[in-house]
């Protein structure tokens, strides 16, 4: 099997970026969506069809195979090198599929969502940067690489967030994201120098080979108790949870609803913040076998505990952006902790398989929630869910899409979602049962806010509008209907046959016990959103009332920003940055200033000495001539 | 040689001429007047090589030489300096040194 062609996925997204990006002043918006469509559907083709030939083709011996296509472009030594390349493997291919839908889903949408735009053109060449970098991300070679791509699916999210540049909060949101996420990727270069320094390479196969010397024997080093590959593992794991939003690194992914909505449901619900979730099952085998597997448990827990704190703020939340980015953080969660508590062999690494199912059904639902709020807000021009309501009378595609989604992402039986998320409490439900009781509970907790948010949205009160919304052009509503097919039915697609931790198929059963718990737990949160909801009601005053000030801890997202915000202004900025400014200022500034100053202090005062005339001169030098001469003189006589 | 005159009148004189020409260098407003007290140090200087190459060396020639080369120099140079001097004429509309003082600071 050959798939060097996928590099052209890669190269088509770039080529757009530098045609529309070079060219954004002389090129048509409509020639410009047309592009960047036409473009990201070749690539979409093209994913399809390579999934389709690596999964009835890929296989050897019922054990997929990895197909690497690459030229070194750094060499170190003759082990230590960096390459750029192409790796086929099931979640690459998988990745392929998700980022090339919903890219392609998110530049139809575009077209109708940004028309009239100032930066129209812009906007699609961005939007091609960042598909270009995020198929980089998925299809890197070795984890150099994939940081270098991991950097530029980030510097792509700043640039998108803060598209509304003349907007201060989306300039400030954009710089947050960037920095937060900068700062969690410290980690993620500091444990890649550590791996490779230990292990000497940087190359996935290499790394995450099971039978492999680094697995197998590990290195000599250890560092209070925990092998060294461990330390790099949770560093790179800092990386991760940066990128995918994860407790408590998930501060910028709430403001960077600042950018335009199809930016949202492109990177910041389907595809960047995955990115983290893929470092992980990336390299799995090293993250299960180091240690056994101490790095996994952190990242299980770590994943646990933010999809319950998400899912509770997301309750009180009323941007209707916000909550769905809550929701969004709250299921990355659940995919860590099922990649936490999976193992790896056959059907005991149903985590993974269900980490990477969850990934893509919650892809396809999470990104239709955003065009579906998208279009919401296109029609209102608000984000407040509080200025929304009844608006099933006006937008009838929209109402119905989004019902779809919420149902898929509320694990109603016979949508995507239930099958994803049942996999996810099977596998916690096997493994730990302290993270099976809070993925129950935070599945009831994201049936209720999901539909609190479509009630609110949908039905509720009779809103007076300035003008009538009306429903979205066709541009918008068709990817929304081809997503929700998706969100619909891509459950059923047998994930256990294509993806699992040891490339072997296995036969996943459907635990109807588990199932029947997740869904009437759901079912429980659709009916109290329901009760609470449906028409204008006093019950949900009633609750905050009776939260008292556990609610406003909540509605204020427990005061993470706020406390981010004491930690650098006053004690980074006031106890810290400032006296080194002083210092800087006072001491090391203040001594060049000085240094300065006084020599221009002395050149004016003997600047007259350059008087101009050139009779001066002579005599300044004809005296000099007399003086030496005397000195001379007076020498040689003596 | 010259009968009845020795080397040290004939330097006495290009000594006088060298300093009148040193002073009026100094001393002179007009562009044209410093470029005559230029010739005088020039001549000053030629009349030496000849005087002491014919007092002390009457077998050869450099110094006479020399002298030639001098004169060819300070015809040269004064060529120049006129050139710039009518330059600087169309310019300032003088040729009094206190109005080329503007090539400082």
């Amino acid at each position: 099997m050959d798939f060097s062609y996928t590099v052209y996925i890669l190269l088509i997204p770039l080529a757009l970026f530098l045609i529309l990006g070079l060219g954004s002043k002389k090129i048509k918006p409509a020639i410009s969506g047309w592009l960047g469509s036409l473009g990201l559907g070749i690539a979409f083709i093209l994913s399809y069809y390579t999934a389709f030939q690596y999964f009835t083709n890929g296989k050897v011996n019922e054990v997929y195979q990895t197909f690497v296509y690459k030229y070194t472009w750094i060499n170190f030594t003759d082990q230590l090198h960096i390459d750029m390349g192409v790796l086929i493997d099931p979640i690459s291919v998988m990745m392929l599929v998700v980022v090339s839908t919903i890219s392609f889903m998110v530049h139809l949408y575009s077209r109708g969502y940004m028309k009239g735009d100032d930066g129209y053109t812009r906007f699609f060449a961005f939007l091609g940067l960042f598909s270009f970098s995020m198929f980089g991300l998925v299809l890197a070679t070795n984890i150099f690489q994939m940081y270098i791509f991991w950097e530029l699916v980030g510097v792509s999210s700043f640039l998108l967030i803060g598209y509304y540049y003349t907007k201060p909060s989306a300039v400030s949101a954009a710089k947050k994201a960037f920095i937060v996420t900068r700062f969690a990727d410290l980690g993620f270069l500091l444990g890649i120098l550590l791996l490779s320094y230990f292990t000497g390479t940087f190359d996935f196969q290499i790394l995450n080979d099971p039978e492999g010397a680094i697995i197998t024997q590990g290195v000599a080093q250890s560092f209070m108790g925990l092998s060294v590959i461990t330390w790099a593992l949770m560093l790179i794991f800092i990386g991760g949870a940066g990128k995918s939003a994860m407790f408590p690194l998930h501060i910028w992914l709430p403001d960077a609803m600042e950018g335009p909505t199809p930016v949202s449901a492109l990177i910041h619900a389907a595809t960047m913040v995955v990115a983290g979730v893929y470092l992980v099952a990336r390299m799995f085998p090293l993250f299960y076998f180091t240690d056994d597997g101490f790095a996994l448990q952190l990242v299980a827990y770590v994943g646990g505990f933010s999809s319950l704190f998400a899912a509770i703020i997301a309750l009180t939340q009323y941007d209707i952006k916000r909550v769905l980015a809550f929701s969004t953080m709250s299921q990355i969660g659940y995919m860590m902790l099922a990649l936490g508590v999976s193992k790896y062999e056959g059907h005991e690494g149903l985590g993974y398989m269900a980490s990477m199912f969850h990934l893509f059904t919650h892809a396809m639902f999470k990104a239709l929630l955003f065009l579906a709020a998208g279009s919401v807000i296109h029609a209102i021009h608000s984000n407040d869910m509080r200025d929304m309501g009844n608006l099933k009378k006006y937008m009838p595609i929209t109402h119905v899409v989004f019902l779809i989604a919420a149902l898929s992402i509320s694990g109603f039986p016979g949508f995507a979602g239930f099958f994803s998320k049942d996999e996810i409490l099977a596998a916690a439900f096997e493994n730990n049962m302290l993270l099976y009781i809070i993925g129950v509970f935070v599945a009831g907790l994201t049936a209720f806010y999901m539909f609190r948010l479509y009630f609110n949205i949908f039905w509720g009160k009779q809103t007076k509008y300035d003008h009538a919304p009306h429903e979205s052009p066709a541009s918008m509503t068709i990817p929304m209907i081809f997503l929700a097919f998706m969100s619909t039915f891509a459950g059923y697609i047998h994930f256990s046959e294509y993806i699992t931790a040891d490339r072997m198929p296995f036969e996943a059963h459907f635990n109807v016990t588990l199932a029947i718990v997740a869904s009437t737990v759901g079912l429980i949160g659709i009916i109290l959103a329901y009760i609470f909801y449906k028409k204008p009601t006093n019950l949900a005053d009633k609750m905050v009332a009776a939260f008292g000030s556990f609610y406003q801890w909540t509605y204020r997202k427990f005061y993470i920003d706020e406390i981010y915000l004491f930690v650098t202004k006053k004690i980074i900025f006031a106890r810290m940055a400032a006296p080194m400014a002083w210092f800087d200022k006072n001491v090391v500034d203040a001594s060049m200033i000085g240094i300065g100053n006084s020599t221009v202090k002395t050149s004016e005062k003997i600047k007259g000495i350059q008087s101009g005339k050139f009779q001066d001169y002579a005599m300044a030098f004809i005296g000099g001539a007399v003086v030496i001469a005397i000195i001379v003189f007076y020498i040689w006589t003596k | 040689m010259i009968e009845g005159i020795s080397i040290y009148e004939i330097l006495t004189l290009s000594t006088i001429v060298f300093f009148i020409g040193v002073y009026g260098f100094f001393t002179r407003e007009n562009l044209i007047t410093i470029l005559m007290s230029i010739e005088l140090i020039l001549n000053a200087s030629a009349l030496n090589f000849v005087v002491i190459n014919t007092y002390l060396y009457p077998d050869f020639l450099q110094g006479a030489v020399f002298a030639i080369f001098i004169i060819a120099m300070a015809a040269a140079e004064t060529a120049l300096a006129i050139a710039i001097i009518i330059n600087l004429y169309k310019l300032v509309n003088s040729v009094e040194v206190k109005d080329t003082d503007t090539l400082k600071y």
